[in-house]
């Protein structure tokens, strides 16, 4: 059974981690090493999108 | 149900209609961002007056066009090379090249981005997870690391779960079994021809893979034989290891898996990908269970080289029966039974290949490998069945061939010209098997 509130919960923290991962990347200018480890970075909080925060949406 | 035997408990368990509710938002996401990024999409919509905002009901899907093989090719002439406008991202956020075999024509090249990478993994990590590997698995992974996809990412994936990865690469079989056994490897991965050929080579060299070995579970790919029942046995029987099959494609993705219930079937990951089954004459999308037809699929969430609508021409049915592991993605039954093309007429009577395998692999006397050719003689089909026996058992030749020659007649209904070759002298196999040849749509 879906645990809604549980979803709810980590789909705001994946959120807050998305909003943070894009901050370091605008801040990264010609630092090369923050650019393309945050681009991964960016990359796994995708996939914790697909799994929890798409299913946050649901009706 | 016991949460730990899914890699998301969420998703895996997820209601039907909540499914197709969240398949229908990530299909609209995956049209519009393809219909805005692609040039090769956006013609193809707007010829068909398709918009992205036109879908909003799960009937409006089979509107969007399909996309095929051939037009995969048709865009590799265009730019950006060597990929062509079906790709949506610049060029500079590709990381990943690979290619498919070529096994039905010019091969298609495959743009990833490092996230559709990450999305391989996640894929295959669905797979395994159901399948039981775990962070105390040490895998052996017997695959020449190179342009095709296959086991890259189910190795990314282990290594995503937490497993121990042996990258067996360049080894030749022999040294990949001493490996395997020097490490105590509990796990690997293969095509179910080379998994059988290991065994084979892993016995020349006075080692028995049961014994002598610690494999527990070996996870297929590439080739339908873990879902033929009698080619699973030959495999579990030389091994002692539970045989599990996957199927995915280069130019879609690992789509579907077989758990550790094994129901018969193989689930498909209905959060990431839609799977159509439509039937062959009609173009009418078939709804229930054990009607055969052809798979049109999406990839969800794959962004680099966009997969919608793509006719995949594999033959497929949805099971009539659901799995006690508690998943509510759908099971389609037995696997693929074949391809679109490869089903064939011979004789008059409709021909899956893997109909053969399943007689040759049911007689122990025979030797792993076996080819098929239909050809013309005159204005009659004509089909030969080359075989290898094993040395062994060459004075039960006549009750062996006549065994088979029944076994073919009852279970394929066709009457097969049958050769033995001495055993060895057949093409070996380590990626995909090519044992079935149609000379008539060679000329």
């Amino acid at each position: 059974m879906i645990d809604i509130i549980e979803i709810k919960d980590i789909d705001k923290k994946i959120k807050k981690l998305r909003k943070l991962a894009e901050e370091i990347m605008a801040q990264a200018g010609h630092i090369e090493t923050v650019k393309r480890n945050t681009k991964r970075a960016l990359a796994s909080i995708a996939m914790l999108e697909l799994n929890i925060c798409d299913l946050s949406d649901l009706n | 149900m016991k949460n730990d035997i899914y890699w998301n408990p969420f998703l895996e368990t997820l209601p039907q209609e909540k499914l197709r509710e969240l398949q229908l938002k990530k299909f609209k996401r995956i049209v519009g961002w393809a219909y805005n990024n692609s040039p090769f999409y956006r013609k193809l919509y707007k010829d068909a007056g398709i918009e992205p905002g036109d879908v909003n009901r799960w009937e409006d899907i089979a509107k969007v066009p399909k996309t095929d093989k051939g037009m995969l090719r048709d865009v590799q002439k265009r730019d950006p090379f060597p990929y062509g406008d079906m790709l949506a991202v610049p060029l500079s956020e590709v990381t990943e090249f690979r290619q498919t075999s070529g096994t039905t024509g010019t091969p298609v090249y495959q743009a990833d981005t490092w996230q559709d990478w990450e999305w391989w993994s996640e894929c295959w990590s669905y797979i395994l997870y159901s399948q039981g590997y775990r962070d105390t698995d040490r895998v052996f992974i017997p695959f020449g690391y190179n342009i095709f996809v296959a086991f890259w990412a189910a190795h990314y994936a282990a290594e995503k779960l937490g497993c121990e990865v042996v990258p067996g690469g360049v080894l030749d079989t022999e040294a990949r079994i001493l490996k395997m056994q020097e490490l105590k490897c509990n796990a690997f991965m293969a095509t179910p021809t080379y998994v059988l050929g290991m065994a084979d080579t892993a016995r020349k060299i006075g080692i028995n893979p049961v014994t002598d070995l610690f494999i527990k579970k070996i996870t297929c790919a590439g080739e339908p034989g873990a879902s033929i029942p009698m080619t699973k046995k030959r495999i579990q029987d030389s091994w002692g290891a539970k045989v599990y099959d996957h199927i995915g494609a280069t130019e879609i993705g690992a789509w579907s898996y077989e758990c550790a219930s094994q129901p018969g079937g193989l689930h498909v990951n209905e959060a990431f990908f839609i799977v159509e089954i439509e039937d062959v004459d009609t173009g009418e999308i078939i709804i229930e269970p054990n009607r055969r037809g052809k798979m049109i699929i999406t990839a969800l969430d794959r962004i680099g080289k966009p997969c919608i609508r793509f006719d995949s021409k594999d033959i497929i049915k949805w099971a009539d029966y659901t799995c006690d592991c508690g998943r509510t993605f759908r099971i389609i039954d037995g696997g693929v039974i074949g391809r679109a093309d490869d089903i064939t007429k011979v004789k008059g009577v409709l021909l899956a290949p893997t109909a053969i395998e399943e007689v040759v692999r049911s007689i122990p006397e025979l030797a792993n490998d076996y080819q098929v050719t239909v050809s013309k003689k005159g204005d009659i089909d004509d089909i030969l069945l080359e075989i290898e026996l094993m040395p062994e058992y060459e004075s039960r030749k006549e009750d062996v061939l006549n065994r088979l020659r029944d076994q073919l007649r009852v279970r394929v209904n066709l009457g097969f010209k049958i050769e033995f070759r001495s055993c060895g002298s057949l093409p070996r196999y380590e990626v995909k098997a090519k044992r079935f040849k149609d000379l008539r749509k060679e000329k």
